[in-house]
């Protein structure tokens, strides 16, 4: 059942950098080391520095091991990009990704949402998953814990046109979804965020069809880099970074990777979706990381990587091409945008 | 002996909150308050400042016709420069800081990129009026000069939608981010408003009636 639900969805090269052999306090340790570097590639001393950190690039270790981190492998020498993605970009740093946040339930402004995201109360917290499964279930936070958890360096490509590199924690999507076990009619998954004005203080602005809500194609739910985040940087979530968990799906912009979720949902017809409902001509269902379809208003062929003062050229699905075009053999991107 | 003169305090003032905004950025950018996005920040930051310097432009007039005050109507050629001021510092942010005067990759976008090209629009409408907005053209015109500033409304509307087409919001189905330019859209169209001709007159009229004046 599981090899056949993952089916074409196993990519041929690992795209992951595995951190997870790092013990959490060097994993924390090596990432302020990257603060570093990263400051030095905002000054622009970095910027056509290759591949350099001896974490990047394919690997053959297996994704899903015993579940214990191997601890064999030492911590490269140089301080420069020493974590950085399988491209040799080095991470942003905790404070980058921590106070500029597209989160529209706290605030339009992405400097503001790291402080009125404090008080949101993420425990106890529960996740529905249900429509069309064998198991509906409600999770626990803890409940989460069961499921094999990995960290995930990936970049995350707003469609404004910035972009940055963030080490996750979680577990994959499709561990959850065998859990439940999807039915046969099952063709999408619908995700949904917390509803709570007393909370969420932007949900009271009557120009947006709260809540939030998103949705995934199962083949790219089930798809092994699409992931439940419930940590960052070696610790929790931060609420402003979407706790107590959240979805990432790196090869599409920034808004299909829904925060703060309380709800999924398998359904036979494709969920509606936030921005799609307030411009569907603009935000389209599937929304790939495509720098030849631009956005009606505006061009998505370079971006901003936060950290950085020049523009980079963005990558066709992101820079996880080999791993996810195949989801879309077929398919115009064009009209599919 | 000199004869003191009183001191301008309106010009004065006027002069104090054209360079404010510009010093206040320079201050954020040294202590670091501009996001971790700084570049964004400054240009969206500038287009901002000249909105609002824009919208004052256009307040004098009705400033006056309101409230009969009229030593407000000569501050309205440095408020018009200010725009036209931190409006160029928008365009030179977006050209050089973001696209690193990139004119292969800027030329496409400005004219294929309806926001953008709104944005050259309203620049443009600006730049006879700031050419033309000292007193030897002002004499030089006569009533041309007056026709020509009449530019600064549609540059007004236009700005409004850059600014509501720059945001993820739609503006025809007032969904999304979209509050602050229907604000300033609605400042502008009611100034437009207070200048029509008759309305303008019955103001006046009505001003000075309640004033007892004439």
């Amino acid at each position: 059942m599981e090899r056949k639900l993952r089916d074409g969805a196993i990519p041929t090269s690992e795209i992951t950098p595995y951190s997870s052999y790092l013990s959490r306090r060097d994993f924390l340790k090596a990432a302020g080391i990257v603060s570093a570097s990263a400051f030095l590639a905002a000054c622009g001393m970095n910027s056509s520095a290759g591949p350099s950190a001896g974490i990047g690039g394919p690997t053959s270790e297996p994704i899903r091991g015993s579940g214990t981190p191997t601890p064999s492998a030492p911590v490269p020498d140089n301080a420069q990009g020493l974590l950085t993605d399988e491209l040799g970009n080095p991470l942003n740093t905790l404070d980058q990704i921590t106070h500029y946040n597209n989160y529209y339930e706290f605030s339009t402004a992405k400097d503001a949402v790291a402080s009125l995201s404090q008080d949101l109360k993420t425990s106890p917290w529960s996740v529905q998953v249900g429509g069309l499964v064998q198991n509906p279930k409600t999770y626990g936070i803890e409940d989460l814990l069961k499921f094999q958890q990995i960290e995930r360096i990936y970049r995350l490509r707003c469609v404004e046109a910035w972009s940055m590199v963030i080490p996750w924690t979680g577990f994959e999507l499709a561990d959850l979804l065998q859990d439940v076990q999807p039915m046969a009619s099952a063709r999408y998954v619908r995700f949904v965020t917390l509803a709570d004005k007393s909370q969420m203080p932007g949900e009271s602005d009557p120009t947006y069809p709260w809540p939030y809500d998103e949705g995934l194609r199962l083949d790219e739910a089930m798809h092994r880099l699409t992931i439940i985040a419930t940590g960052m940087y070696g610790q929790s979530l931060p609420n402003q970074d979407g706790a107590p968990l959240r979805l990432v799906v790196p090869w599409k912009y920034g808004f299909k990777s829904i925060k703060a979720i309380v709800k999924i949902e398998l359904t036979e017809k494709q969920p509606e979706t936030f921005w799609n409902n307030i411009s569907a001509r603009e935000y389209g269902f599937y929304s790939n990381v495509n720098p030849n379809v631009d956005h009606p208003r505006w061009s998505q062929a370079t971006e901003r990587r936060i950290g950085e003062l020049g523009r980079r050229q963005t990558l066709m699905f992101n820079g996880y091409y080999d791993e996810v075009a195949s989801l879309y053999t077929g398919l115009d991107l064009r009209a599919n945008y | 002996m000199k004869k003191n003169r009183p001191i301008p305090w309106l010009r004065v003032a006027v002069h104090i909150i054209g360079w404010l905004p510009l010093a206040l950025l320079i201050v954020y950018f040294f202590t670091n308050t501009l996001t971790v996005n700084p570049i964004q920040d400054i240009e969206q930051r500038l287009g901002r400042i000249a909105l609002y310097f824009l919208v004052a432009t256009l307040a004098v007039t009705p400033i006056y016709t309101v409230s009969g005050w009229g030593a407000v109507l000569p501050r309205r050629r440095a408020l018009g420069l200010y725009t036209f001021f931190y409006a160029g510092l928008h365009i030179l942010v977006f050209l050089g800081l973001d696209y690193a005067f990139n004119f292969p990759q800027i030329i496409p976008l400005l004219f294929g990129k309806i926001h953008l090209l709104a944005g050259v629009l309203a620049f443009s409408l600006l730049l006879p009026l700031a050419v033309t907005s000292f007193d030897y053209f002002i004499r030089r015109m006569g009533r041309n000069w007056k026709r020509l500033h009449w530019l600064i409304y549609p540059s007004g509307l236009v700005v409004i939608l850059h600014y509501a087409w720059s945001l993820k919001g739609n503006l025809f189905t007032l969904q999304g981010n979209i509050i602050q330019p229907l604000i300033w859209g609605l400042v502008i169209l009611v100034l437009l408003i207070l200048r029509l001709s008759p309305l303008r007159r019955w103001i006046s009229s009505a001003r000075r009636k309640v004033c007892g004046l004439h």
